[in-house]
């Protein structure tokens, strides 16, 4: 007997094809739109949330002033090579160090010019932000003390150099011109959207001599050794820095100590806000979605009315004709619903690719539009006709 | 059910009533009926608009019940009887046809015939041939894949005979089954359902309002007020 409700649902649902694709439309949008947008929104956060592992998650940062939501960074000195040497000899557990002074200078070669980053920094800047040299090598320590060597980023090489060889080549530097020793391999986008490669590395004296005119150190990157804690690294960078810019007990710091998951943090909580906003969209696409199915629904509880008056007169059981429009109510949402999440994550991939974001479902969100669409085409397919099974079969035949 | 069904009349009311709203609204459309109808009969019901003949043919179709008073339909109190009871002897004994077809849209003629068999359970070959048998007996079974929108009235009348018949019901309950046709049509309607009547041997109670549809019957019902007016046998207007 079931088989032939089966049947039964079937022929209701395929002789009336207007009023069954406009209910498995509603369906299909709202779990569509809710897919989609959750879906894009996830793979946004795990795109920043990657983007800023690529930067090395053992990493710490250490710069003057306060940074962080509702802190202006203030006037706070700069670091010392002094500073450097100290954290250097003092801070167990780390790998390397290095320190970093950067702006932003024209780099010229033959005609070719453009406005790059340039960092005055040490060999060890390579370990730290784990990077290698892919043709060419890094500094000596010789050249350390302020020859004018310079390493190149992927961009600048492909820009300026084309497919010829860089090495030994003079390159102007702002002020100054430099002999490129080495090559860097391609890092791509940085977690906060600059290109990483669009960088000139040259030795830190040669930098602060010769470009910046000064001896200052922006920021100390501290690469802990594997297996050892950060946040252990970070309270000890603390104490010392404390202790040597001669800040006193219940004094602010007039620096930070970050690690990248710190930051990671700062910015996937931005992305949730996002992920969260295009979900509220979503919900309201649902509930367009359910809004759409209950009318078509209502529109068609008339005609389904004189159905049920028909059947029952002919001698079907009120739960037989429950049976059939359950049935079809279900059938139709199922339909929608697989529809729907098909054609959501379809949509997501396909931005996806086009915005280049992975691809990141959430399965609790597909469970979720999946099972409001349903109980909703259920639910609005399934009550009419329940109010129509209880009426004496005259009544409802005829029903107006 | 163990009642000897052959020693008792086909439908039975005893002092039926039939009350609808309560109060300043109530409406008394049966005021105690008697009324037998045996086996074979051809009765027509006819009155003017608001003397309960539909109420009584609903309560014969068991598809309303009773106020007050007994239905006995082949001896077995309906009271007793619960929906899906009703539902069944609906299912098994009676056959309706109604004054605006009630066909299923969209729907063949044939599928729309076979929908009764299906309640039954009846494997898919044997509704077939029995569908197309029914549209035989009225004449359609070169229409049987059309839908009622392709039919014209009296075709999709006939259409719903063999809905109603397809089951070999006992009884077939025809409530003004001409009222939405021209008289020709009428005529050729009235005709199956004579024939039905004479040489299949169902009983058949029509309701209509038309004399010359009523002259078909061998008894005519008259009801005024709830009540029975007159009930008289005649020479039917039967042809061939």
């Amino acid at each position: 007997m079931f088989s032939e409700t089966l049947k039964l649902a079937a022929q209701a649902i395929l002789r009336n094809p207007m009023r069954s694709s406009l209910t498995v439309l509603g369906i299909v949008i709202g779990v569509a739109a809710v897919i989609a947008m959750v879906t894009i929104g996830n793979g946004t956060t795990a795109k920043v949330t990657a983007e800023l592992g690529k930067l090395g998650s053992n990493m710490l940062f250490v710069m003057p002033g306060q940074f962080g939501p509702g802190r202006a960074s203030t006037q706070a000195k700069s670091f010392t090579s002094r500073d450097v040497s100290v954290v250097r000899n003092q801070i167990a557990g780390i790998r390397a160090v290095a320190p970093v002074a950067q702006s932003s200078a024209t780099i010229i070669f033959g005609g070719e010019s453009r406005s790059s980053s340039v960092v005055g920094t040490t060999a060890d800047y390579l370990i730290v932000r784990s990077w290698q040299v892919v043709a060419g090598r890094g500094f000596l320590e010789a050249e350390e003390r302020g020859s004018a060597v310079c390493m190149i980023g992927d961009t600048i090489k492909t820009e300026l150099f084309g497919s010829t060889d860089a090495l030994g080549q003079r390159i102007r530097v702002g002020k100054i011109s430099c002999e490129v020793i080495g090559v860097l391999s391609k890092k791509g986008q940085s977690g906060m959207g600059t290109d990483q490669d669009d960088t000139v590395i040259v030795p830190l004296r040669a930098f602060q001599r010769r470009i910046a005119g000064n001896s200052d150190i922006g920021t100390i990157m501290v690469a802990a050794r594997d297996g050892v804690s950060t946040t252990k690294v970070q309270g000890d960078l603390e104490r010392l820095m404390r202790e040597r810019r001669r800040i006193t007990a219940g004094e602010d710091d007039d620096f930070s100590v970050n690690d990248m998951t710190q930051i990671a943090e700062t910015m996937s909580g931005t992305t949730t806000i996002l992920t969260g906003l295009l979900g509220a969209v979503a919900a309201v696409s649902l509930l367009v979605g359910g809004i759409g199915i209950m009318n078509i629904m209502l529109v068609s509880v008339t005609e389904r009315t004189r159905e049920i008056g028909i059947r029952l007169a002919i001698g079907a059981l009120e739960r037989q004709v429950l049976t059939q429009f359950l049935v079809e109510a279900t059938v139709l949402a199922l339909f929608g619903g697989i529809v729907g999440i098909l054609l959501g994550l379809g949509l997501a991939y396909a931005v996806g690719v086009y915005l280049d974001v992975p691809f990141v479902t959430s399965p609790a969100i597909i469970l979720v539009a999946f099972a409001f669409s349903a109980l909703i085409g259920t639910g609005f397919g399934y009550f009419p006709a329940r109010q129509a099974a209880r009426l004496n079969p005259i009544e409802a035949l005829r029903h107006e | 059910m163990a009642v000897d069904i052959s020693s008792h009349p086909l439908i039975e009311f005893r002092t039926v009533t039939k009350v609808y709203g309560s109060g300043e609204a109530e409406v008394r459309a049966l005021a105690g009926v008697d009324l037998l109808v045996e086996r074979g009969a051809f009765v027509a019901i006819m009155g003017p608009s608001g003397s309960g003949k539909s109420t009584a043919m609903n309560i014969m179709g068991c598809l309303d019940v009773p106020s007050s008073g007994e239905y006995l339909f082949q001896g077995v109190p309906t009271r007793e009887l619960d929906q899906d009871e009703r539902a069944l002897l609906r299912r098994h004994m009676l056959g309706f046809v109604f004054q605006g077809f009630n066909l299923l849209a969209r729907t063949t003629a044939i599928e729309n015939v076979a929908l009764p068999l299906i309640y039954r359970g009846m494997p898919e070959d044997e509704r077939r041939r029995r569908s197309l048998h029914a549209l035989e007996q009225v004449g359609l079974a070169d229409r049987a894949q059309h839908t009622p929108a392709k039919l014209s009235g009296g075709q999709q009348q006939r259409v719903a005979i063999a809905r109603a018949i397809v089951t070999s019901p006992i009884v077939l309950l025809a409530d003004e089954p001409t009222g939405n046709l021209d008289t020709s049509i009428s005529r050729e309607i009235m005709n199956i359902i004579t024939r039905l009547n004479r040489d299949e041997g169902l009983t058949v109670i029509m309701v209509t309002h038309e004399e010359d549809i009523a002259a078909y019957a061998r008894r005519v019902i008259r009801f005024v007020d709830g009540k029975i007016e007159s009930d008289r046998q005649q020479e039917p207007a039967g042809v061939l």
